[in-house]
C-alpha cells in the first residue's frame, strides 16, 4: 500500500444524538406523551466537524475526559453508527477489540465461542481452525476449553477475546480500553503483541485513560473535548498539555437550534 | 444497484456465522433434555394428538367429512408452526442481539433470517411426525406429486421472511407488536383451516374470507400435493409466490430503510 494515502480518512464527521427525554417504547407511552405537549428532543452532538486522516502504520491513541465522543468515533469508524453528516473512508480490515463479552454467548463453551465469534468477525471457520491452537496458547485457557463461557472469571474471557481478535494480521485494529483489564502480565502480554503487529504494518487506534499508556504506545494522538477535535498530532507535545488541562478549560457541546 | 451487489457480497462473507448461529441455537435448545431432538417430532406429534382428540372424537362434528383427518390436520399444524415460530423468534432477534451490533458490524439482516433458517430446520425435523401419523393411520400418500410440496413451503419460507423482516424492525421501535403479534396469531390459528375444511362448511363468507390469508394457500398447496395428489393449480403456483415476493418487498424495504436507526434506540 502507498504510505502517502491515510488508510482511514475523516472527513468532517459530526453525529448528533436525539437525547429523547423520555424513551417511548410503548404506543401507549408514545401517545400519552403526544397528547401532553408533544415529545421533546434534546439533541446533541456527540461529535461536530471532526476531521482528521490516519496514516498507515500509525499507533494513534485518543484521549479525552468521559464524554468527549471517543466511542462514539470508534464505533463510527468501526460501521456500528453512520454519522449524521460527514465521510469515513477505510482502506482496509478492521479487527474491532470489541469491550467484554460482546459477541460472545455466555451459555456456550470457549470452543464454540472462538468458532462463534470468529466468524462474527468474518473469518472462515477454516482459517479459524488453523489458528486455533494459537489462540488457546495465547489465551492460556487450555485447561477450560470445554467449560460454559459464564463460569469463567472476567479476566479469563478477556483473555480469550484479545486472543480471537488478534488472531489475524489486520491493517487495522481498535482497541476501546481493553489493555485495562487483566492482571499485569497479561497486560505486558497484550502490548508485547500489539507492539508486533505494529511492526507487521498494522495501523493501531487506542483508546485509553492512562495517558503513560499512550506515551509508551502511541505515536500520534487526537484529543477529543465535547465532540471537537481540540488537538492533533505527534505524541509528546499534547500529552504534556494534556496532563496540565483543568476542567473549566474545556469547550462546550453544540446544540442546534 | 451497486448497493443490492454489496447486499449479496455481504451476506456470502457472512455465511459462516449464519451457519454458525443456527447451530449454537441448536445446541442451545436442546441441551439440557434428555429426549433431545426428538421433541422437534414429538412435540407436533402430541399436539396433534391432543387436537385430534379434541376436534375429531369429543366435538364429532368437524373432521368427520375429511378423510384422514389425523394427516390433515398434522399438515396444518406443522405448516402454521413454521409460520408462527420463525417470525416470532425473528421480530425479537435484532433486539436480542443489541448488545453485539453495539459493538461490532454486522448486517442486521442475519438475525431474522438465521431465526427463520433456525425454524425451517426444526420444521424439517418434524416431518418426521407426519410420516409416522401417516405411517400409524396408513392414510395413503401420493408419491407422485409429494415432491411438489417443497413449493409451498419455500414460498412459506420466503412469506415468512418478509414478515419476520417488518416485525423485527417495527419491534426496535415500538415494543407493543409482540402483544399483537401473539394475540394476531392465536387469531390467525382459527383463521387457517388447520382444523377444518373451509370448503365443506357451506358459508359463503368464510370460504371467501379465508381465500384472503395467504397461510391457507400454503397450506392448502401442501395437502394438495402430499394428501391429494392434485399437485399445484395454476392459482396456487401464483398466489404462493405473490404472497412470498409481496412479503419480501415490503420486509426488505421497511428494514433497510430504518435499519441505521436501530442502533439508537436499542
Amino acid at each position: 500500500m502507498d504510505s502517502k494515502t491515510p488508510i482511514i480518512s475523516i472527513e468532517n464527521v459530526s453525529m448528533r444524538f436525539n437525547l429523547a427525554k423520555e424513551k417511548h417504547e410503548s404506543l401507549k407511552e408514545y401517545f400519552i406523551a403526544l397528547t401532553h405537549g408533544g415529545i421533546r428532543f434534546d439533541e446533541f452532538f456527540a461529535l461536530k466537524d471532526v476531521t482528521f486522516d490516519i496514516m498507515p502504520g500509525d499507533f494513534y491513541g485518543l484521549i479525552g475526559l468521559n464524554g468527549s465522543g471517543k466511542s462514539t468515533l470508534l464505533k463510527i469508524i468501526s460501521g456500528v453508527y453512520k454519522p449524521s453528516s460527514g465521510k469515513v473512508t477505510v482502506r482496509g480490515t478492521i479487527a474491532p477489540l470489541i469491550e467484554l463479552g460482546a459477541g460472545f454467548d455466555m451459555d456456550l463453551t470457549a470452543r464454540e465461542n472462538i468458532f462463534l465469534n470468529g466468524t462474527v468477525l468474518g473469518y472462515t471457520p477454516k482459517y479459524i481452525r488453523s489458528k486455533f491452537d494459537e489462540i488457546v496458547d495465547f489465551s492460556e485457557l487450555k485447561d477450560f476449553l470445554d467449560v460454559p463461557l459464564k463460569n469463567y472469571s472476567s479476566g479469563m474471557v478477556a483473555r480469550l477475546a484479545f486472543a480471537i481478535a488478534t488472531m489475524t494480521k489486520p491493517d487495522i485494529l481498535i482497541a476501546d480500553e481493553i489493555l485495562s483489564v487483566g492482571d499485569f502480565l497479561f497486560q505486558q502480554k497484550c502490548e508485547k503483541r500489539m507492539a508486533e503487529l505494529m511492526s507487521g504494518g498494522t495501523t493501531v487506534i487506542l483508546v485509553s485513560h492512562s495517558i503513560e499508556q499512550i506515551e509508551r504506545m502511541c505515536n500520534k494522538v487526537a484529543w477529543l473535548d465535547h465532540g471537537h477535535l481540540r488537538r492533533n498530532g505527534p505524541t509528546g507535545p499534547i500529552a504534556e498539555e494534556y496532563r496540565h488541562f483543568k476542567k473549566q478549560d474545556s469547550m462546550q457541546a453544540e446544540k442546534p437550534e | 444497484m451497486r448497493t443490492i451487489k454489496n447486499y449479496f457480497v455481504g451476506f456470502w462473507r457472512y455465511r459462516y456465522l449464519l451457519q454458525n448461529l443456527i447451530s449454537r441455537d441448536f445446541k442451545l435448545k436442546y441441551r439440557r433434555s434428555v429426549l433431545g431432538v426428538a421433541w422437534s417430532v414429538l412435540n407436533p406429534l402430541l399436539t396433534c394428538l391432543v387436537m385430534w382428540a379434541v376436534f375429531g372424537s369429543l366435538f364429532n362434528s368437524r373432521g368427520q367429512g375429511i378423510e384422514n383427518f389425523a394427516v390433515f390436520l398434522i399438515i396444518g399444524q406443522l405448516m402454521f408452526n413454521f409460520f408462527r415460530e420463525s417470525t416470532t423468534m425473528a421480530m425479537e432477534s435484532v433486539l436480542k442481539n443489541a448488545p453485539l451490533l453495539r459493538k461490532v458490524y454486522i448486517p442486521k439482516y442475519v438475525f431474522p433470517l438465521e431465526k427463520t433458517c433456525f425454524a425451517l430446520v426444526n420444521c424439517l425435523f418434524s416431518f418426521v411426525a407426519l410420516l409416522i401419523v401417516v405411517l400409524i393411520t396408513r392414510a395413503p400418500l401420493s408419491l407422485s406429486t409429494a415432491l411438489l410440496a417443497f413449493y409451498p413451503l419455500i414460498m412459506l419460507f420466503f412469506f415468512s421472511l418478509g414478515i419476520g423482516l417488518l416485525l423485527s424492525a417495527l419491534y426496535v421501535f415500538v415494543r407493543d407488536i409482540m402483544h399483537i403479534w401473539e394475540v394476531f396469531c392465536t387469531l390467525l390459528v382459527y383463521g387457517s383451516a388447520i382444523f377444518y375444511d373451509p370448503t365443506q362448511m357451506g358459508i359463503a363468507w368464510v370460504q371467501y374470507a379465508i381465500n384472503l390469508n395467504p397461510i391457507y394457500w400454503y397450506i392448502t398447496s401442501f395437502r394438495s400435493c402430499v394428501m391429494w395428489g392434485e399437485g399445484l393449480t395454476p392459482n396456487m403456483l401464483l398466489i404462493d409466490f405473490l404472497c412470498a415476493a409481496l412479503s419480501m418487498t415490503l420486509g426488505l424495504w421497511v428494514f433497510k430503510a430504518n435499519q441505521d436507526k436501530f442502533v439508537l434506540y436499542m
